[in-house]
């Protein structure tokens, strides 16, 4: 494992005046597992728009495996770094044809066709990621799952350093959700393959991810292992809401429980209650 | 995938051999009926009414047919490709209609006259221009490629420009009038040779140098920031393909004046029978533009022989029609895809 794979240091960029980002810095080692958390309006997206340069960075610096990603033109950038969207928007493609774009960031000027290399890789990942049945579909004949699946296939295909991916699983059904973060997981141990991803689901992200970044108001809240982050006292003062933390059974990984205005209003019945008198 | 490629490839060489057929049957067919069988020996005997029929009116006008055909469909293509909206076509932007205020203001002006027929080609060129010039700085100013604003500063542009021009209409004599009217609906009918070898080469420049761009015009049917993701410089490749698409359509627009629906209906027929993959589209608009402008003409020439018809009636009537049958006929099977 080597230390310090990814420094993000004191990155800001934003929307005008309107949104900034505070000097953001975090490190990851390479292999992480990690995961940006926070509120709507928190400031993932941006950071997000920050890393993978969809947003002109305003001061700071981003660096992989000690090269500095801002210096790096759009086609070497896109072969250490992939990204991989909410909604891959993709019209009438063949799927085969979406995953084989995960090559352009290795096309030469004057290559029009896609080598035997570019092709035995697109499909290797399409087995990997269980698309190759589908090869022929066209992208809209897929479920939502099936495209997401896809577009990390064509993301792998970059055969990237870093994976970026903004909310992955946040309009799939759980089997997708646990289809898609299994792959992810199994990515990131088998081929050491560093991971960041935007997630909306704080109980996914602390089963899964082995390191958490909680956003708020446009800078870090807190960071570290999910133990660390996802306490009762950091979850209500950056979400506003009161939640009941316990451990998963299984994998001891840490587990949220939301608590509706009914129960809260029994609780507090319960507490305000004068203490039963026993006259015996 | 091999497969894939083949199938395009017979897609291909079968409209290259439709536009060689239909250009030999175009050469044949007019005021003075040639039958296919005595062509090759006129050409041979170099001399006589026929041969100059053949070498001096129809091959010239085939030439231009297959150049401006390809050439608008082409533009197209590419710009519904950078702009991601099916309804764009080279006219979108304003381009014609300064085109046509430049040879509508020449006209009312007389220069066609004092100076020489040679000047409305050219006015035409200058006000393509100079609406690409306009829509070009509003549109890339600070850096910025916002191809929404774009759009809608050309759609405006192309407004002013046809209010300008029925203000010119209106005020002007019943000659001028008649001028502005016949050059607005088009003609392939060029008496310079040098502007048919200028639009001939332009076209073959602007089919090969978007060719270059043909996969990053695939990784933007994803859009910009995907596109951008993917090692491509989104900004950069559409300012280089919208500077290709606009010169070729001014240059068509100056030459043979304002033939719609090519630029919106090619592209859309070959997107349908072919796929989306530029690598493909790209050429099959190509050459069924020059198909379908070469055909559009041979009908234009001979329907009320011996008078002729503005290429420009044809071109939409023939197009719509055509595009709605093959709509109907390839919806339910190809998924419509920009």
């Amino acid at each position: 494992m080597v230390s310090d794979y990814l420094i993000i240091e004191k990155l800001r960029c934003g929307y005008g005046n309107v949104f900034n980002l505070q000097a953001v810095s975090i490190t990851l080692n390479k292999g992480a597992f990690a995961g940006i958390i926070g509120p709507n309006g928190s400031g993932k997206t941006t950071l997000f728009k920050g890393i993978s340069g969809s947003l002109p960075v305003k001061s700071g610096a981003i660096s992989l495996n000690n090269t500095n990603l801002n210096n790096l033109k759009p086609v070497e950038k896109a072969r250490k770094v992939a990204v991989v969207t909410q909604y891959p928007d993709a019209a009438g493609i063949a799927v085969e044809d979406y995953v084989l774009m995960g090559r352009l960031p290795y096309r030469e000027t004057f290559q029009f066709f896609e080598t035997q290399k570019d092709h035995d890789i697109a499909e290797k990942y399409m087995r990997l990621t269980g698309i190759i049945d589908h090869k022929d579909k066209l992208m809209t004949q897929l479920s939502g799952g099936e495209q997401q699946l896809a577009a990390i296939a064509q993301a792998l295909s970059q055969e990237p350093e870093l994976l970026l991916l903004d909310e992955p699983t946040s309009h799939l059904d759980i089997t997708h959700q646990v289809q898609i973060l299994n792959l992810l997981q199994h990515l990131n141990q088998e081929m050491n393959l560093t991971v960041l991803m935007i997630i909306h689901d704080l109980n996914l992200a602390a089963e899964y991810c082995d390191y958490l970044i909680m956003m708020d108001k446009g800078s870090i809240f807190t960071k570290g292992t999910p133990h660390e982050v996802l306490n009762y006292q950091n979850i209500e003062q950056v979400y506003k809401t009161v939640v009941v933390t316990q451990n998963n059974p299984l994998s001891g990984k840490p587990a949220i429980f939301l608590v509706s205005d009914n129960i809260m209003k029994n609780q507090k019945k319960h507490h305000d209650a004068p203490p039963p008198t026993f006259d015996l | 995938m091999i497969k894939k490629h083949l199938r395009w490839s017979w897609f291909t060489l079968a409209i290259l051999l439709l536009v060689v057929l239909s250009a030999v049957f175009s050469l044949s067919m007019g005021e003075a009926s040639i039958s296919l069988r005595d062509i090759i020996p006129i050409i041979r005997a170099k001399e006589g009414m026929e041969y100059f029929i053949l070498t001096q009116i129809r091959i010239p006008r085939i030439i231009l047919a297959i150049a401006v055909g390809g050439s608008l469909s082409l533009s197209g293509a590419i710009l519904q490709g950078i702009f991601r909206n099916p309804l764009v076509e080279p006219y979108t932007l304003g381009i014609s209609g300064g085109a046509a205020l430049g040879v509508a203001l020449t006209i009312v002006m007389g220069l066609h006259v004092t100076i020489g027929a040679y000047i409305l080609p050219v006015a035409g060129f200058i006000g393509a221009m100079t609406t690409i010039l306009l829509v070009s700085i509003l549109g890339f100013l600070r850096g910025g490629t916002d191809l929404n604003k774009m759009l809608l500063i050309g759609v405006m542009i192309s407004f002013v420009a046809s209010s300008s021009m029925m203000f010119l209409m209106s005020v002007t004599t019943a000659e001028s009038l008649h001028g502005i009217v016949f050059w607005i609906m088009g003609s392939l009918d060029e008496p310079n040779k040098m502007l048919v070898h200028i639009t001939l080469y332009a076209s073959i420049a602007g089919l090969a140098i978007s060719y270059l761009f043909a996969r990053p015009l695939n990784a933007l049917r994803l859009g910009e920031i995907k596109a951008s993701y993917l090692g491509i410089n989104s900004k950069t490749t559409i300012r280089i393909l919208f500077l290709v698409a606009s010169l070729l359509t001014g240059i068509c627009v100056s030459v043979a004046g304002v033939i719609g629906f090519v630029g919106l209906v090619i592209p859309h027929l070959i997107r349908l029978i072919a796929g989306s993959d530029y690598r493909y589209m790209l050429i099959g608009s190509f050459l069924g533009g020059g198909l379908f402008l070469i055909l559009s003409d041979v009908i234009a020439r001979t329907i009320i022989s011996p008078n002729e018809l503005p290429i420009g009636i044809i071109t939409g009537m023939a197009g719509g029609l055509l595009f709605i049958i093959v709509l109907s006929k390839f919806r339910s099977r190809r998924e419509h895809g920009v």
